[in-house]
């Protein structure tokens, strides 16, 4: 019976892992070209770009952190880090102007969720790029 | 910024799209492993779809 733990692989420093994850956060798919998967990146910043436009020009709203009651306080805080996880996508919609009030409507709820679900796939994305820079990963 | 109106069907198909992308990317470790994980995916999501329309169709009466 084997009693050792498995041992993990150090992690290489942090220079090598985070300009990747930094870059993956702020473009979608970027941390994947940068680290010359440029097949995946492209693929992955077509659909977070996408997804995010669709919610967009579905008239979807982004969330505001809101305190509250515990529900209150988790959809919507969840929901906001969700939309700032599309990064540069997020940014230049809110210094734009472009986010939208929140407005009842099964188009614009359906807006909102892309909105969300846009960032929390460039997340994936993102752990996707740690995993590559770290080695773990081809 | 021009508007888009999509019915259900047409905002949750390309839901499906989007994300089966993703995950089929991000998930598997070659491409072919990850063709065949995106196409699953989206596979079962519109399987979903269509099953869950149905099922609030009957539950309507």
């Amino acid at each position: 019976m084997a009693t050792e733990k498995e041992q993990k692989p150090e992690l290489p420093p942090v220079s090598e892992w985070a300009p990747a994850l930094a870059l993956s956060w702020l473009v979608p798919g970027g941390g994947h070209l940068l680290l010359k998967r440029t097949g995946r990146g492209l693929l992955l910043m077509a659909s977070v770009t996408s997804m995010f436009l669709c919610g967009l020009m579905m008239r979807g709203a982004m969330f505001q952190p809101q305190s509250g009651d515990f529900l209150t306080t988790l959809i919507n805080t969840g929901g906001f880090i969700g939309d700032l996880a599309s990064g540069i996508l997020y940014l230049m919609t809110v210094w734009l102007g472009y986010n939208q009030p929140d407005v009842a409507g099964a188009v614009h709820d359906y807006g909102t969720k892309f909105l969300v679900t846009a960032g929390l796939l460039n997340i994936l994305a993102m752990v996707d790029a740690f995993e590559i820079a770290v080695r773990r990963k081809d | 910024m021009p508007k888009m109106n999509l019915s259900h069907f047409e905002a949750a198909f390309l839901f499906s799209l989007f994300t089966s992308v993703v995950l089929g990317v991000v998930t598997k470790r070659n491409d072919r492993d990850r063709l065949h994980y995106g196409v699953y995916t989206f596979i079962c999501f519109l399987i979903a779809l269509f099953g869950l329309g149905w099922l609030m169709y009957f539950g309507h009466g």
